[in-house]
């Protein structure tokens, strides 16, 4: 097994503490819409500044996504995409990136359909740093935490506006790699983030864990993802990024506009970090 | 037995079963697979209803509606013409089609809206598949003065366009949903997705004994009134407990109703009738509990219809209330115990008992009862004389009438 990738996250994690940068984690749908075009996608991703990948693994009935995300799971599975392939997918990913780390973001069913053991062995041999079930809350993860773990994979849950201060503490207990802080109530690509509500919110799970904090649910531009940096260590962008790849005419011309997008939010992050450096 | 000890909330029927647990699990079935911003409303709405269970006044306040809005108790009816007929078992009929908007829905949709009122939210949401839980949904809304949206599949909409115009006249909004197979399942995402995004003033009155915990066991409660009176009229009109119950299952909120009650009462055989659509071999059916396996989906862990790679596939069934590729966790859990058995009908059978009760009885029964119904009508010939079987008649068929129709090519 690679030793060194359960502690990719990491990893990256204080190498951007240590230069006073937030990550930048993006998500886009496994096989959306081909396989073959996600892996120039991630690819343009990373040369556009993405420091963690999330790959969403296409699920039937996506409770928690938007529109945007639902259309992009349907086109997936149209193309035939399966839990399975997302992991063949990651280990050609891994062929040329062997640094940046890649977080699955799914519904449960087609783990369980795997079995829980399988699939984290077989995630951990492909690649995979972590792993975000949606409809998985920590109340009924134990049996599936003891696999991640023994695994080496990072058990990723999220927080929402509606968790109180005791279940932030109880989350943040169980979980591994960073904590992702929903940051409206709605689903994915719903409604603006209140920055100044979320910013009270990231500083209240940053006083009970030393995990990094992800924001995500709602960043959509370089302005609101540069306001978000300043309070959190990472921020996810998802549907715009989505978006893009539904409206380009063509998977080269969706490449290039991916890496532009994805870098003018990764610029817009590292000024206002270092704005607030200097100020 | 007694009229008040039959009318207990807090089910003391001598069940064996003291499922689900604390944590909303049956066995391995159940519990609550939700995404975060879901976990803090159900723990309130779990604790509300908790208060509710334990409040002498919320229960005969629930109690006098079932009996003066939706008109309980359902009669017990002995089907003597179809009994002699079939030539076997004696059937009688659990007549929850007489009941206020014509199913089982409303004795639900009652003790949901009756939470909601306590817990101060004006606004009702709800999914619906054939459109008896939407309107009893409505139905509730009107009398209680709330706002209610009702999410339908755009399939759906279009076979039961009676009982969507039914909901407009009620008041509440109906809106198609177009996503995925554009039926239930995709009605009740959709729901699911609109309370996570207004979450802070909508109460959502799920129809069926899924969802997450605290949903099944607390449509399982409200939907309990059906099996203590049923049990009662046995005991009272026959002298002795059924042999069998039957009850068609697509979430499986009648078939618990009925069934639960029952569950200490080891002698009485508990048949669930899932709806087969073309047949079972097929593959395009409706019948998890027969043909599925287990998985997650909307919350609980239950079976379900899913391929090999834990996609959920699309059902099939004449009926649009069983078209559902999912079914209540309690449910998953009897059949694995053994405590009740699962069977499937096609829409071919369900259709002859449709008209099997219609022509013998004069009940025009829905076309989900009639999955019951027709299984009773193979079931019964093989059986003694004295044997003695209650169905669930869970609703009734007007709003079916088109679509059978249809199928029959007849225009109307």
């Amino acid at each position: 097994m690679n030793t060194t990738h359960p502690y990719r996250i990491k990893a990256r994690f204080e190498t951007l503490a240590t230069q006073g940068q937030a990550a930048l984690v993006t998500f886009i749908t496994a096989g959306d819409p081909s396989a073959d075009a996600t892996l120039a996608y991630l690819q343009a991703l990373v040369r556009g500044g993405a420091d963690i990948l999330e790959l969403g693994v296409p699920f039937s009935d996506p409770m928690a996504d938007g529109p945007t995300i639902q259309r992009a799971s349907e086109r997936a599975l149209d193309g035939g995409m399966s839990l399975q392939k997302v992991l063949a997918l990651v280990t050609a990913f891994r062929v040329t990136d062997q640094r940046t780390p890649v977080v699955l973001m799914g519904y449960l069913n087609p783990i369980e359909r795997m079995g829980y053991h399988t699939f984290a062995t077989a995630a951990a041999k492909a690649g995979v740093d972590g792993v975000l079930v949606v409809d998985l809350p920590p109340e009924e993860a134990a049996e599936f935490h003891v696999e991640m773990l023994a695994a080496g994979l990072a058990q990723i849950f999220l927080l929402a506006p509606t968790s109180s201060a005791a279940r932030f503490a109880a989350v943040c207990r169980q979980a591994t790699g960073f904590v992702y802080y929903v940051s409206v109530k709605g689903v994915t690509g719903d409604k603006p983030v209140d920055v100044a509500e979320v910013t009270s919110r990231v500083a209240a799970i940053k006083s009970v864990t030393t995990l990094p904090v992800g924001v995500g649910f709602g960043v959509r531009t370089p302005a609101t993802a540069a306001a978000i940096a300043q309070a959190a260590d990472a921020v996810i962008v998802g549907s715009a990024l989505v978006e893009i790849i539904e409206q380009a005419s063509s998977e080269l011309a969706a490449t290039s506009a991916l890496e532009g997008f994805v870098r003018s939010l990764k610029d817009a992050m590292t000024g206002a970090r270092s704005a607030m450096g200097a100020s | 037995m007694n009229a008040s000890s039959d009318s207990q909330l807090n089910l003391a029927d001598a069940s064996p079963s003291s499922f689900p647990d604390a944590r909303g699990h049956f066995g391995p079935y159940g519990g609550k697979f939700v995404a975060e911003t879901l976990m803090a409303p159900l723990a309130e709405l779990e604790a509300a209803y908790r208060e509710c269970q334990a409040d002498p006044a919320f229960i005969a306040e629930f109690e006098r509606d079932l009996a003066h809005y939706v008109g309980r108790p359902s009669p017990l009816y002995h089907a003597e013409r179809w009994s002699r007929e079939l030539g076997g078992a004696q059937i009688y009929l659990k007549r929850e089609d007489l009941n206020h908007t014509g199913a089982h829905k409303i004795n639900n949709t009652i003790g949901q809206a009756l939470v909601a009122r306590r817990m101060g939210k004006r606004h009702i949401i709800a999914e619906t598949g054939a459109g008896q839980h939407g309107v009893a949904a409505a139905t509730v809304a009107a009398r209680f003065g709330m706002t209610c949206r009702v999410y339908m599949g755009a399939n759906d909409i279009q076979r039961q366009s009676l009982n969507v115009f039914r909901m407009k006249l009620l008041g509440a909004e109906v809106v198609p949903v177009t996503s995925g197979s554009k039926t239930l399942k995709d009605a009740l995402n959709e729901a699911l997705r609109d309370w996570v995004t207004n979450v802070d003033h909508t109460f959502y009155i799920i129809g069926t004994v899924a969802g997450p915990h605290p949903y099944p066991e607390m449509v399982r409660d409200f939907q309990c009134v059906i099996g203590r009176e049923t049990r009662a009229q046995c005991l009272a009109q026959i002298g002795r407990l059924p042999d069998s119950v039957l009850a068609c299952v697509g979430g499986g909120s009648n078939a618990i109703g009925i069934f639960h009650p029952f569950l200490g009462d080891t002698s009485v055989r508990l048949i669930g009738v899932e709806a087969g659509g073309d047949g079972v071999e097929t593959g395009r059916h409706s019948a998890p509990l027969s043909a599925g396996t287990p998985g997650v989906l909307h919350g609980n862990r239950t079976y379900l219809m899913q391929d090999g790679s834990g996609q959920i596939i699309e059902t099939h069934s004449i009926s649009a209330g069983l078209d559902y590729p999912g079914v209540g966790p309690e449910h998953a859990w009897l059949k694995d115990s053994g405590r009740a058995s699962y069977v499937a009908i096609t829409d071919e059978e369900a259709l002859k008992g449709f008209h099997a009760l219609t022509r013998l009885e004069g009940i025009i029964p829905a076309l989900e009862s009639s999955h019951a119904l027709a299984y009773a009508g193979k079931l019964a010939p093989t059986l003694p004389k004295d044997h003695i079987m209650v169905v669930n008649l869970s609703g009734r068929g007007d709003k079916d009438i088109p679509t059978v129709a249809t199928r029959e090519g007849i225009s109307i």
